[in-house]
């Protein structure tokens, strides 16, 4: 290493990677991972989030898992969730569908408003 | 670049691998092998997390679950549960049982609440052995920063203005011992690190070299930098096997880097750094007498002065400082002196590590800010006293330092309060000690440790200590007089006055405080021949109330030396010569017919 800036271009690379274990207060993304969710196919769902948010390097942006809320009919169920605790529902995801929540409601702040549990209401 | 959506911490301090963490470590990789998702949960083998009793721990990521105390058995259902299915495993979870799900973060439990984590911040955060994740939590940054925009002077500035004192006992500020080191003219200097823990239950230093290697490093880098120095060396106990390990890890990562050796960050600066193994000697974590060992001589202290950074290691100028004081220092540079000075209290400033131990529920290691009180270590942090019994003191500062009693508990920790009483902060060991405690005992336990190691250059302490030592004995066989304890105070002053090094000059504290405050148990113990806490065992007797006896003679059959006669149905007599005073029959009564007197 022969400079600075060389020591600093590692260090956010790595803080990327290291991103899971601090403390933040940005976006959460919580996918329903229980036994329901997972059969409705909830893991692509959850493995598209990650990487998504990784290729994006949306580093105030966190995945986690939940257990079963109770519509088990409507998994995968994600919720996208702001610091200040509103919180959005998204149901019946997929790979695709998750691809676009994270470039319109994460990256621009527009819910996708099709696939939330009030539009499946609605239908 | 690999993305994980989930990183598990285990700990694999030496706590945790004596509690078995490294199986542990090899089960989560089976069993999420098993479970098809190796590659979406990191694993990471961290440093000390601080809670040693309830190990091993594992932390788990994003959510920052705690688990303890976690089995071979448990880790299946962390994976299946926790990793597979986001279910956060309850019953595993620190103080299992009371804690919501909302309560599992770690930062939020009552152990971590009151702390402050400056010199242990990366310790149970980064993985040690990986120099990328230390430069990501800003390690190197303030090499870097020091090198390239700041003086020499100017780094020494900043270490006077942040009030950063010596956390191996003395309390000596840091960065006036750093302007003497620059002042001394010389063609060659040192940094030396103090990695030689040897107080008895202290293990501050051992955690931070094992949890977060780097920083030490990167503080003597520059430390070297503002005294002019191009060499360091860490002198380190060869009985800490993993932090040994972890630390020869880091200097080769640090030296492939660049950011030890020859023109560091493409500057005129260069520092490179070297262990060196203590064989375990105590004295050798006395400064001269370390530096005689570095040389390769018999580790012996010398006169001061001239102080090291007059004529230290190879009669160069040297400064050495202790593994947490080090710690400090990065953070102190990159968030600068007022940030430091703004911590802690008047005279003292910033946080101080503890290795809590003895009476308490949590065991381990806490950092606080300076002032915090003895009362909210023992009780908020460290949980209180098991089994409902009394606080009775605490004792710092290990073989040099006294005991705090229970009516100073709201004592604010700081160097000079604690001198105050009689104590001292020492490098960190806290044990703490309940009703059942014989305080004659304890002097009489860190003065055995302070006699077998001392060096024995000096008579004061070759000969002193072992004076005092027997008269502590004799007190305790119950052979005392009223004279033995006014000899205690006279060869503690002599001892005090006249031994060559720091270790002999403070080896009689722990009596000299013990006296202060627990003298009436001395007294006990010389006059009436009775120790009141029911340790000292030639000053007890296991007696039968013949009243209460039935004659059963469950205690002459549980008896190990055979010592208790009787007739069936008559009441039984223990025979006080052949008695061990074990207590086995106490124990075993039915009838509590047997008394401890």
């Amino acid at each position: 290493m022969k400079s600075l800036e060389e020591l600093r271009a590692l260090k956010e690379k790595t803080k990327a990677q290291m991103n899971l274990r601090n403390e933040q207060n940005g976006l959460r993304v919580v996918v329903g991972m229980a036994t329901c969710g997972i059969a409705a196919g909830a893991r692509p769902v959850m493995n598209t989030f990650v990487e998504e948010i990784a290729k994006r390097q949306l580093n105030n942006v966190k995945v986690t898992m939940t257990g079963c809320i109770g519509l088990c009919k409507l998994e995968p169920i994600v919720e996208v969730i702001d610091p200040s605790g509103d919180k959005v529902t998204y149901v019946k995801m997929d790979a695709q569908k998750a691809a676009r929540v994270v470039a319109e409601h994460l990256v621009n702040g527009k819910i996708v408003s099709e696939y939330t549990i009030k539009a499946e209401e609605n239908s | 670049m690999q993305i994980y959506r989930a990183h598990v911490l285990v700990c694999a301090g030496t706590g945790c691998t004596s509690s078995g963490s490294t199986v542990l470590f090899e089960e989560f990789e089976k069993q999420l092998k098993d479970a098809g998702i190796e590659n979406e949960v990191k694993m990471v083998k961290t440093g000390c997390f601080g809670l040693c009793a309830e190990g091993p721990i594992v932390v788990v990521y994003p959510e920052g679950a705690m688990y303890c105390r976690v089995t071979k058995e448990d880790v299946a259902e962390i994976v299946s549960e926790h990793l597979v299915k986001g279910r956060i495993v309850n019953r595993l979870l620190e103080g299992a049982g009371e804690v919501q799900k909302e309560e599992a973060a770690a930062e939020q439990s009552h152990f971590f609440k009151k702390q402050m984590r400056i010199a242990l911040r990366n310790c149970g955060h980064i993985n040690p052995e990986n120099i990328d994740e230390y430069i990501a939590e800003d390690g190197y940054e303030a090499l870097g920063k020091v090198i390239t925009e700041m003086t020499p002077e100017q780094v020494i500035d900043v270490m006077l203005k942040s009030g950063l004192r010596g956390r191996g006992g003395a309390g000596f500020p840091t960065g006036r011992k750093w302007d003497f080191a620059r002042k001394s003219p010389s063609d060659k200097k040192y940094v030396c690190c103090n990695a030689d823990e040897g107080d008895p239950g202290a293990f501050m230093d051992r955690s931070v070299l094992e949890g977060d290697p780097h920083v030490v490093l990167e503080a003597m880098a520059i430390a070297g930098y503002a005294i002019g120095s191009d060499q360091g060396y860490i002198y380190v106990r060869a009985e800490y096997p993993i932090a040994v390990k972890r630390l020869q890890i880091a200097i080769e990562q640090a030296r492939a880097y660049g950011l030890l050796g020859k023109n560091i960050l493409g500057t005129d600066f260069s520092f490179d750094i070297e262990l060196r193994l203590g064989a375990g000697a105590f004295v050798c974590g006395e400064e001269t007498a370390l530096m005689t060992s570095i040389e390769g001589h018999r580790g012996e202290p010398r006169p001061r002065p001239p102080f090291p950074a007059v004529k230290g290691l190879f009669q160069k100028p040297t400064i050495l400082n202790n593994v947490e004081t080090y710690a400090n220092v990065p953070r102190i540079i990159l968030n600068g002196a007022d940030w430091f000075a703004g911590i802690g209290s008047e005279r003292s400033k910033g946080t101080k590590v503890f290795a809590v131990g003895g009476k308490i529920k949590n065991t381990g290691l806490v950092e606080i800010p300076m002032g915090t009180t003895l009362r909210e270590v023992v009780y908020d942090i460290g949980g209180g006293i098991p089994n409902g019994k009394k606080f009775k003191a605490a004792q710092t500062g290990g073989p040099s330092g006294g005991c705090i009693p229970a009516s100073l508990i709201d004592t604010p920790i700081e160097y000079d309060t604690l001198i105050e009483i009689g104590s001292m902060m020492g490098s960190g060991g806290l044990i703490v000690m309940d009703e059942d405690t014989c305080m004659v005992d304890i002097a009489k336990f860190f003065l055995t440790f302070t006699v077998e190691e001392s060096c024995g250059k000096c008579p004061p302490c070759r000969i002193g200590t072992k004076r005092m030592l027997d008269i502590l004995t004799k007190i305790t066989k119950g052979q005392g007089t009223l004279s033995d304890i006014d000899d205690l105070y006279a060869l503690a002053d002599a001892i005090k006055s006249s031994a060559l090094c720091g270790l002999g000059q403070t080896a009689p504290n722990p009596v000299l405080s013990t006296l202060r405050y627990f003298k009436d148990e001395y007294i006990a113990h010389v006059v009436d021949k009775k120790c009141p806490a029911g340790v000292c065992k030639d000053l007890m007797r296991y007696t039968i109330v013949a009243d209460k006896c039935k004659g059963c003679s469950l205690c002459a059959r549980n008896c190990p030396v055979n010592c208790i006669q009787g007739e069936i149905k008559k009441p039984f007599v223990i025979d006080q010569d052949k008695c061990i005073k074990c207590g086995t029959c106490m124990d075993k009564c039915k009838f509590g017919a047997i008394v401890k007197e």
